[in-house]
């Protein structure tokens, strides 16, 4: 574990040095942030329909959607990219580590330290100001954070898999961009997951992305109810161990055909 | 044995694309790829406490052989054994008992002090902390690099930032250590450091030292033995003399006359008189190095000679020349 803890402990001791990146984006979420409850709060008072959440419970999940956005696997590791690109990534192979799980530190790192940046002052802000209500119970909380652990780890393990693409295909955006968009729509990122159709609802209950985003706000905000944090939790980790066997066997077949960059 | 390999052969695919926009929209119908074999069939055996110096023009392999012995890429067919270890069989293992250096790149965090870069190395070596803190402060002053250790890596020139590189790859005491091109840009004042540092440490811990070069002083102060290397055979496995024997013979005479005028003897053809010096070539088996100064210090006034051998670039350069056929 050592090696691999000092990996992730060294990168997020340098995440956390970018604090103009972090206030930026602070400012550009809460922007985006007030657009959507905007919307959502045209569309209840036009609607006279029955609605699969109350208008509150939306406006919390999508203040929740703003705290840990940067959670969702959405962009490559530019370390790796760069260091693939030059070739320098023939010393990732000269460290006497599994190269999977160094990859896998390293995007935890990158996935974890900013959402810490930015989450808390975001919570602080929505839950005063703007709408964000507390959890419904003490036990929705502790369900919502440890689904938001498995998410955390869910999303490692997809970044992983654009990481390893780019054995494969040396540019690695196109990848990333179709993992990105897909975390994006099907975990609940743009449009809430109940609000989809009842026809949608089993392939994005089969879907991986559902445990990035609404397992956890939909247990914090008490629509899927702690008893049922059980099974949903399991959901992360069944696709989690899935995603890294996946990742692991995608990897070991690179690194048999491997060419590295440059002399 | 340290390292042995037996008719080792690599091979890369190469996609190629006709150049022009055509061609790029072609290439997305059908590839075409080329093999390129960049290593044919190498063979070689290295004793502990070696210090090879690995030759050969740009391309010639030394990098993907240092590659395949380091664990780094796997090759298409024959047998490699270093340490006991197949290395991309147990690559693991394998690392955890050498040194790399790739003069090209640097395996420092850029935007961290040098000392950080250290402490995550011996954590990724799970070097003990009282092993790593002899280690470190050994290295840190044989490499003179202790007023560097808190200065982040990006801002660190060429020669200093390749000193702290090299003291990283060897933190974990490696018993054979890498090192491709650890000279390439620097200054002769880094060169002569990074020398000094890489005789002793052969010299004095018995590191097995394989050292690609393109730098022929490199190859002059430090290797015992030479393999030279093109098109992914190898050309040359002996010492630096076995080297110049293998080209010629010819032996340099520089006289000093103490006043400008034309040598003419027999067995030395002049190739150069700038001034008062004029440089002879003679083959030391048709004469004698002795019997030929004789006879010159008869017949002109000198004020002084030596005799050398060619310099070794132009040997090298007439070995490429001879091996690209």
């Amino acid at each position: 574990m050592r090696p691999y803890w000092a990996i992730v402990q060294a990168r997020f001791r340098m995440l956390l040095q970018y604090r103009a990146a972090a206030l930026a984006g602070l400012a550009t979420q809460l922007f985006f942030g007030l657009v959507r409850v905007m919307l959502f709060d045209a569309f209840y008072r036009s609607s006279t329909a029955p609605q699969p959440m109350s208008y509150s419970e939306t406006v919390t999940y999508l203040w929740l959607i703003q705290a840990l956005l940067l959670l969702l696997p959405w962009g490559l590791d530019f370390e790796v990219r760069n260091m693939i690109r030059s070739g320098t990534v023939a010393y990732e192979l000269a460290r006497p580590t599994d190269l999977y799980w160094l990859w896998f530190s390293r995007s935890l790192a990158m996935r974890t330290a900013p959402v810490l940046l930015r989450a808390t002052p975001m919570f602080v802000i929505a839950a005063l100001f703007l709408g964000l209500q507390p959890p419904a119970s003490p036990m929705a909380a502790l369900a919502a954070l440890a689904a938001i652990l498995g998410a955390a780890l869910l999303g490692c393990a997809i970044t992983t898999l654009t990481t390893i693409s780019l054995l494969w295909t040396i540019a690695g955006d196109g990848t990333a961009r179709l993992l990105g968009t897909a975390s994006m729509i099907f975990s609940g990122a743009i449009i809430p997951l109940p609000f989809f159709p009842d026809w949608a609802q089993t392939a994005l209950n089969l879907l991986p992305f559902r445990g990035l985003m609404d397992t956890p706000f939909r247990l914090y905000i008490g629509h899927l109810p702690p008893q049922e944090a059980i099974p949903a939790i399991a959901h992360q980790l069944v696709w989690t161990c899935a995603l890294i066997l996946m990742g692991r066997a995608i990897l070991g077949r690179s690194l048999r055909r491997l060419t590295v960059q440059g002399g | 044995m340290q390292v042995l390999v037996e008719n080792l052969v690599k091979t890369f695919q190469i996609a190629e694309r006709q150049p022009g926009t055509w061609g790029a929209i072609k290439s997305l119908v059908h590839r075409r790829y080329r093999a390129v074999r960049a290593l044919d069939g190498i063979s070689l055996a290295i004793e502990p406490g070696e210090l090879i110096g690995y030759i050969g023009p740009n391309g010639a392999g030394k990098s993907t052989t240092i590659k395949v012995l380091a664990g780094i890429l796997v090759p298409d067919s024959g047998r490699c054994e270093v340490l006991g270890r197949v290395p991309w069989r147990e690559r693991v293992a394998h690392v955890r008992q050498i040194g790399v250096v790739f003069g090209q790149r640097t395996q420092l965090w850029w935007d961290l002090p040098v000392i950080e870069s250290f402490e995550l190395l011996r954590d990724i070596y799970r070097v003990p902390p009282s092993e790593y803190c002899r280690a470190r402060d050994e290295l840190v002053a044989m490499m003179h690099i202790e007023a560097l250790l808190d200065t982040p890596v990006r801002q660190l020139s060429l020669g200093q930032r390749m000193r702290c590189d090299l003291a990283a790859s060897l933190l974990h005491c490696p018993t054979l250590l890498f090192l491709d091109e650890p000279t390439i840009g620097l200054d002769a004042i880094s060169k002569l450091a990074i020398r000094d540092f890489v005789l002793r440490l052969n010299r004095e811990r018995g590191v097995t030292v394989i050292l690609t070069t393109h730098d022929m002083d490199d190859i002059e102060a430090l290797c015992s033995r030479v393999l030279l290397i093109n098109q992914g055979r190898l050309l040359l496995d002996g010492t630096l003399h076995d080297l110049r024997a293998r080209v010629t013979q010819e032996r340099r005479l520089v006289v000093d006359l103490l006043q400008a005028e034309a040598i003419q003897d027999a067995d030395a053809t002049i190739i150069r008189s700038d001034g008062n010096r004029v440089h002879l070539a003679f083959d030391p088996e048709r004469i004698a190095a002795a019997d030929l100064i004789g006879r010159i210090a008869a017949r002109y006034a000198i004020r002084d000679l030596y005799v050398e051998n060619p310099p070794i670039e132009e040997i090298i350069a007439r070995l490429y020349g001879e091996t690209e056929g």
